[in-house]
């Protein structure tokens, strides 16, 4: 009894949390809880967004091949679980059009492109460290250090030796963090100041890096800054002043004094992220839909008269069943909904579509017990042991059919990753969060209601309410 | 109601669909689109106030022959940018679309760009694609043997639920060649999304009927493996077309009729996919289940030789 009223209690918490996520309301609080706007992003079909054109810079020769692998590279790092619907397409002899649906802003767009380009610039005191060679710092992606961890001379859990480490040598040594490239606002080329010296690369950094990084310089005059990417040393330069303004160069000295092409290379993975060519926007504009909300509206109206259709039969054939089926039905769209918002998946018309069809699948499990809960009944079992003997007899069948998909999902998934084939990783997520939330709705509400209902069910006619 | 005995006729019918689609392909290649191979990216700037509608554009690449134009618009500095994606143009028919643009609407357009643009679907991504189906079949067929552990030749149901998935994707990609030949169809993303549909719904079918099978195993024993197949076949019966003909179906009819031009053709993709899917749980995976029973490919030839004498 009591697991009963927590079940109903736990359906109604449930229910309150997905109302509010899906619906307009209290936007603030879910502003201030997701940190983001938590409103549907609509695709490049529906709504538009902007549009950006990938150029090498003047003078850099680039192939059709290393062009393709680059869109490849940009189309994962800004489409991780392969739903947001951002396209990279090679164009021409040397550029690359990208697509991002609902964005705005040139700077959401970089935002997005360098998400997982691992920018880090790092403490490693007098190692010497050759290009190339990998080490351990103690950023975690998705964990920023803790500020009080940032002392004015932050010492190494282990300096590394100081000769050129070599990748396997000192694979323990953990390296301090100091800012990572989210903390940077501009970069630039400057041409040398006295003849014979190299370019620098010049940049600033957004205001609150501004004091940890002031500190960490001032502390640590004459000794190292990795610049690293992805856990790899792409430069070591040498700490010459103290950086409190937030303005700071890279530069060369003698030997190692950079070339233009050097240091534009460099400014590029800075702002970019490292890609197998140095490629830049040259163009941005915002486009308009291809198709519009004409045919969103059309397909929202089709979506309703299909679902009104079948929730007509569900309570046709199934009568009292197929109304528990219904509002368990109901549920279910309105977790999607709430999960592919709060992922976000951008919606498209095919997305769409396909969400429609998974409320259908997910009818299917309520079918299956239905259907056993009447056999029970025309063996003229007592209503309490039907709908009993109903979800028993049904549970491995829906156990074993929801599972298969699951596992096909997760194996498409896992190889649209490894392969960088998001349309079919976006696909994989969207068909197992269907299958996996029907399997709770029908687990949960679709039983729940049924075993709450018995009671009440039990003095009305069989024939009449069973459709049997 | 004996299912079983017109097994044949069955598999036969699936060959007369499947057939014809390969004969297309084998013919005429894959129909892709510009999803898939590399096409031609025009960018106009024109006057704001002599602008073409996106219809129009559309209209106009209509009459030199291309109808799978995407038409995106932007506007910028007082110019009214479009950027116009389709399929591969010949340079006579890029001056001839310029052209009708030029008398028709803005004489003063500048013309940005003319290039090629490769797929947004990049070649490699079909073929892992079916490199990460034939790895999820091997997955199912084991976790089928797992679940199935309890009944005789567990390994069976899983290999028929593959078969049978194979089948579908056959009647897939049949139905998309035969749909390229007749209505002018184009293997998009919207196909591969709705083939992908299509394979990861189709075990669930085959599972559900063979867990049938699997319940009744123990209680009847002592009937023949084709009848109780049979008789399983008959007891989920109600339970197939309810959620096929009558969920799935009707929100994919409501989708294909109401939905607009954009989504029709993935409908009813879908539509014959899903109902392939219910179609080869009954009349392919659970008959060959029967076939393989009673090893009826050593009496295959035998009959072949008979009709010979």
């Amino acid at each position: 009894m009591r697991n009963k009223l927590l079940r109903i209690l736990l359906i109604l918490a449930i229910l309150m949390v997905v109302v509010i996520i899906d619906f307009p309301v209290l936007k603030d609080l879910k502003t201030n809880i997701f940190k983001r706007d938590v409103s549907p992003v609509l695709g490049l079909d529906l709504r538009g967004g902007l549009q950006v054109v990938l150029q090498a810079p003047k003078g850099y020769n680039i192939d059709q091949e290393t062009l393709q692998v680059a869109a490849t590279i940009l189309e994962n790092r800004s489409n991780a679980l392969g739903v947001s619907e951002v396209v990279f397409q090679v164009a021409g002899d040397n550029y690359i059009v990208g697509e991002f649906p609902g964005l705005e802003n040139i700077s959401e767009v970089i935002g997005v492109i360098k998400q997982t380009g691992m920018l880090e610039f790092v403490d490693v005191g007098d190692a010497l460290l050759a290009p190339g060679s990998k080490i351990t710092t103690d950023y975690q992606v998705g964990i920023k250090t803790a500020p009080e961890s940032i002392t004015p001379t932050p010492a190494p859990l282990n300096v590394g030796q100081p000769e050129v480490a070599s990748p396997e040598t000192s694979p323990v040594t953990v390296f301090h963090t100091v800012i990572t490239g989210a903390d940077l606002e501009t970069v630039v080329v400057t041409p040398p100041k006295n003849p014979g010296d190299g370019y620098a690369v010049a940049f600033t950094l957004k205001s609150d890096a501004k004091g940890v990084f002031g500190a960490f310089t001032k502390a640590n005059i004459g000794k190292m800054l990795a610049i690293v990417l992805d856990k790899e040393i792409v430069s070591t330069p040498v700490i010459r002043q103290a950086i409190e303004t937030g303005e700071g160069a890279i530069s060369g000295q003698g030997d190692n004094a950079y070339t233009y092409e050097e240091a534009n290379n460099l400014r590029i993975t800075l702002f970019y992220g490292k890609l197998p060519v140095a490629l830049e926007i040259a163009e941005s504009r915002v486009v308009g839909p291809t198709l519009g909300q004409a045919s969103l509206q059309k397909s929202l109206f089709a979506a309703a008269i299909g679902f009104a259709i079948v929730s007509l039969f569900m309570l046709i054939y199934y009568r009292a069943p197929g109304f528990v089926a219904i509002i368990s039905i109901l549920l279910f769209g309105l977790i999607t909904f709430a999960l592919y918002l709060l992922i976000p998946v951008t919606l498209t018309l095919p997305g769409i579509a396909g969400f429609l069809l998974s409320v259908g699948s997910a009818l299917d499990a309520n079918i299956l017990q239905f259907e056993r809960i009447k056999e029970e009944l025309r063996k003229r079992r007592t209503l309490f042991q039907a709908v009993d003997l109903g979800w028993s007899r049904a549970w491995p069948s829906i156990r074993d059919s929801n599972l298969a998909t699951i596992i096909t999902s997760s194996i498409l998934f896992w190889f649209g990753s490894a392969f960088g084939a998001t349309i079919v990783k976006g696909f994989a997520l969207t068909l197992a969060l269907g299958v996996g939330v029907s399997l709770f709705t029908a687990l949960f509400v679709t039983r729940t209601l049924l075993n709450l209902g018995v009671k009440f069910f039990e003095k009305l006619d069989k024939k009449r309410w069973f459709g049997i | 109601m004996n299912i079983l005995g017109k097994r044949y006729l069955f598999f036969l019918f699936s060959f007369l669909l499947i057939i014809p689609g390969l004969v297309i392909i084998a013919l005429d290649g894959l129909p892709l689109s510009i999803d898939f191979k590399s096409g031609s990216l025009v960018e106009i700037g024109f006057t704001l106030d002599k602008a073409p509608q996106t219809s129009d554009i559309l209209a106009i690449y209509n009459q030199n022959n291309v109808v799978d134009a995407q038409v995106q618009t932007s506007v910028d500095n007082q110019i009214f940018l479009t950027v116009i994606k389709s399929s591969s143009l010949t340079q006579e028919q890029y001056n001839s679309i310029i052209g009708g643009l030029k008398s028709g609407y803005d004489p003063n357009l500048v013309e940005r760009r003319f290039d090629t643009v490769g797929p947004s679907i990049s070649k490699s991504v079909t073929s892992r694609a079916m490199m990460a189906v034939g790895i999820a079949s091997i997955a199912v067929i084991i976790y089928i043997t797992f679940a199935f552990r309890g009944i005789a030749h567990a390994f069976r149901y899983g290999v028929c639920a593959i078969i049978a998935m194979m089948h579908d994707i056959l009647i897939v990609i049949s139905i998309g060649a035969i749909g390229s030949k007749f209505f002018g169809w184009q293997m998009d993303s919207l196909y591969l999304t709705a083939l992908l549909t299509v394979i990861g719904f189709s075990t669930q079918d085959k599972i559900v009927v063979f867990d049938r099978i699997r319940e009744n195993e123990p209680i009847l024993r002592k009937v023949p493996f084709e009848k109780l197949v049979n008789h399983s076949i008959i007891q989920s019966l109600q339970r197939s077309i309810n959620t096929q003909l009558m969920t799935v179906e009707f929100l994919l009819l409501a989708l294909a009729l109401f939905g607009g031009d954009t989504l029709r053709e993935m409908c009813v993709i879908l539509l014959i996919g899903l109902l392939s899917g219910t179609y080869s749980s009954i009349f392919i995976a659970a008959p060959i289940l029967v076939v393989w029973e009673n090893k009826e490919w050593k009496t295959w030839f035998r009959k072949a030789k008979t009709v010979q004498v």
